[in-house]
């Protein structure tokens, strides 16, 4: 069985996500006067959060595809 | 010049890139069982991700900053490397020349060359070639040593065995398959690493108007009309005109046509990407799905630049100023990232340039270890082997090829002259390859003599007429001119490079047609079946649905890049 990418990319945004949202949360807003005062951890740790969990969705969802593709046809006579 | 500093939380996100990457090779180790699953991915690799990987073996070090370097020395005109350069020849390697590299299961450059030509002809590109990966890799390796230690004060040995170790394991542990999964990894880290810094660069200097009414500064402070900076097109009348020092025929013709064709078409490190792709129609595709992304790559790797340059016109020391007098551009991007991303955002930017550092040097093992086995080793030294003797070899390649770029990379830091000549004489090599495939592939007259005594002629020429030319304002030497005489001075470097391609091309084009009508053919039509054009059946796509076919997206992005050199204009 072949790895799909779409697994460890997902995965590795999705934590990346997850770190910089509690990172942007729990931060002290002064580093932010480098970004504008912009909280970019909070707000691209999300963007980066959804990224990462629809490239998960669409690996689970296409691994769910196949599988159930090949019970299907082992199935039939 | 002061650096930056990280946080714990920064470390933290690049040793998960690193366990990422790692386990990428860790997962893959189980499916190399021969030599074509570890060189070739056992051709089963999807159009998007042979696509992907396809721009992102490119995007190594030298383009990141590069390009970025580019963007503030000479402002939007940087683009036409993209819009003018890449397009095109993207395209055109997708439609027309995939058809003969992945249809004659040739397993690498060289490799279709000796099918459609002889041995020496492939010899002499498989050797230049694999010399000429290793240097690459080499510098890439020193230049992220280089920069890591002037930018965060990390060890210069230190950058380069870590980089060069996790290179090495996940190569070794999954073959071609883990250096391309990895390069569509470090695509998307790429992406989104630097996009938050063009989009904060953008907001800070007030939008694209308040970043060409910065850049008119730095335009009117070089002596150029205000608009030199921002516009693509306008002031390419005359070279005087615009701070690239090129006119639009030298441009069209040197880069759209000479050197992008020459790299996108016959560079084996970007053509083995597609050589992976698991059909005819996905090998097609691949360079033209690479093309999507890499047209809006400018946004990503030039914006930077031009915004640090902007910047550095209207606040003052926004980049440190060289041993030359000069602002160093080559640090337009770490020093964006040091100004807007606080720690977290920083962290991810900085693994985003490793993460690009990476997939060049990955890029160039991987290449480096296929012709290395399959065009020197199984040729020239041990044939007839088992197939499991030549993926042993192919894994011995791999770190022998990671140490010989330790060595290059040390050489430079000692011999820096060296490597300019070696990348100098490998361009008069590389400059003249695509009149060879032209001919060879389009015209099955072109004979082998031909084809090889045509290479040599065309890298003389490139030779000739780089040592009797010189840049505007550069003494005779390793900048040019240094056959005694100088017969011609361009306004610029990139015109005198520009124009030895265009030499280098129209050397080998005349001598190969020359060569070729007067030698006698070595090869049958039906020797040549699959090879050239005319002996090849054609493609018979009429059972797709129009919107899937190759051409339909391939005169999108055609059209989609007129549209972008007529909005930069």
């Amino acid at each position: 069985m072949r790895l799909d990418v779409r697994f460890p990319i997902g995965g590795m945004f999705t934590v990346f996500g997850m770190i910089l949202t509690v990172y942007g949360i729990v931060s002290d807003p002064a580093i932010y006067a480098k970004s504008l005062g912009i909280n970019v951890n909070l707000w691209w740790g999300l963007v980066l959060l959804v990224f990462g969990l629809v490239m998960l969705g669409l690996a689970i969802h296409a691994h769910r595809k196949s599988k159930s593709s090949v019970t299907n046809s082992t199935s039939t006579p | 010049m002061q650096q930056i500093r990280l946080g714990g939380i920064d470390y933290a996100i690049l040793i998960i890139y690193f366990v990422f990457v790692l386990g990428i090779g860790w997962a893959l180790r189980r499916v190399i069982r021969s030599s074509e699953d570890f060189f070739l991915s056992g051709r089963s690799i999807p159009a998007w991700i042979a696509g992907l990987a396809f721009i992102s073996a490119n995007l190594g070090a030298q383009e990141v900053i590069g390009m970025a370097a580019s963007g503030a020395k000479y402002g939007i005109m940087t683009s036409h490397f993209y819009w003018v350069g890449a397009m095109p020849a993207m395209v055109f390697v997708g439609l027309f020349m995939m058809p003969f590299y992945y249809g004659s299961r040739a397993r690498s450059v060289p490799e279709y060359l000796k099918l459609r030509f002889d041995e020496k002809t492939r010899a002499l590109n498989a050797i230049t070639f694999a010399v000429m990966t290793i240097f690459s890799s080499g510098i890439s390796m020193y230049a992220l040593a280089k920069l890591f230690e002037l930018v965060l004060g990390w060890s210069f040995h230190g950058s380069i065995v870590l980089s060069a170790v996790i290179v090495l394991v996940y190569i070794f542990l999954g073959g071609l398959t883990s250096a391309i999964y990895n390069e569509v990894l470090q695509f998307f880290l790429i992406v989104l690493g630097f996009l938050p810094l063009v989009l904060l660069g953008l907001k800070d200097v007030g939008g694209w108007s308040g970043l060409t009414a910065k850049l008119a500064t730095v335009a009117t402070n070089a002596g150029f009309e205000p608009g030199a900076w921002s516009h693509s097109w306008k002031y390419m009348d005359s070279p005087s005109h615009n701070p690239m020092g090129m006119e639009w025929f030298g441009l069209v013709m040197g880069l759209g046509f000479a050197l992008s064709f020459g790299y996108w078409c016959t560079d084996f490190l970007v053509v083995q990407r597609a050589m992976a792709a698991g059909s005819m129609t996905a090998a097609r595709r691949t360079p033209l799905i690479a093309a999507v992304p890499k047209m809006l790559m400018p946004a990503l790797v030039i914006l930077p630049g031009m915004l640090a340059i902007g910047l550095h016109a209207a606040r003052g020391g926004f980049l440190p100023i060289g041993s030359d007098g000069q602002p160093n551009y080559n640090l337009a991007i770490p020093m964006m990232l040091g100004h807007y991303l606080p720690s977290g955002l920083l962290g991810l930017g900085l693994t985003a340039l490793m993460a690009s550092f990476m997939s060049g040097m990955a890029g160039n093992v991987t290449a480096f270890n296929s012709v290395w086995t399959y065009d020197i080793y199984q040729t020239h030294i041990r044939p007839g082997q088992t197939d499991s003797h030549y993926l042993r070899v192919g894994h011995a390649a791999t770190v022998f090829g990671i140490l010989a770029s330790v060595v290059a990379a040390y050489s430079a830091t000692r011999f820096n002259n060296i490597l300019d000549m070696l990348q100098l004489v490998f361009s008069f090599v590389n400059g003249p390859l695509f009149a060879t495939f032209l001919l060879g592939m389009f015209w099955r007259r072109t004979t082998s003599h031909g084809a090889f005594y045509g290479l040599l002629t065309g890298t003389i020429t490139a030779a000739l007429h780089y040592g009797l030319t010189l840049p505007r304002g550069s003494v005779p030497g390793i900048k040019g001119g240094f056959l005694g005489a100088v017969l011609h001075v361009y306004p610029s470097e990139m015109a005198l490079n520009f124009w030895t391609a265009l030499f280098a091309w129209t050397g080998c084009f005349v001598a190969t047609l020359l060569i070729s009508l007067c030698t006698r053919r070595t090869k049958t039509d039906d020797e040549l079946r699959g090879l050239v054009h005319s002996l090849t059946p054609r493609i018979q796509e009429g059972h797709m649905p129009w919107y899937k076919r190759p051409v339909t997206l391939a005169v999108g992005i055609l059209v989609a890049s007129i549209v972008l050199n007529v909005i930069f204009w």
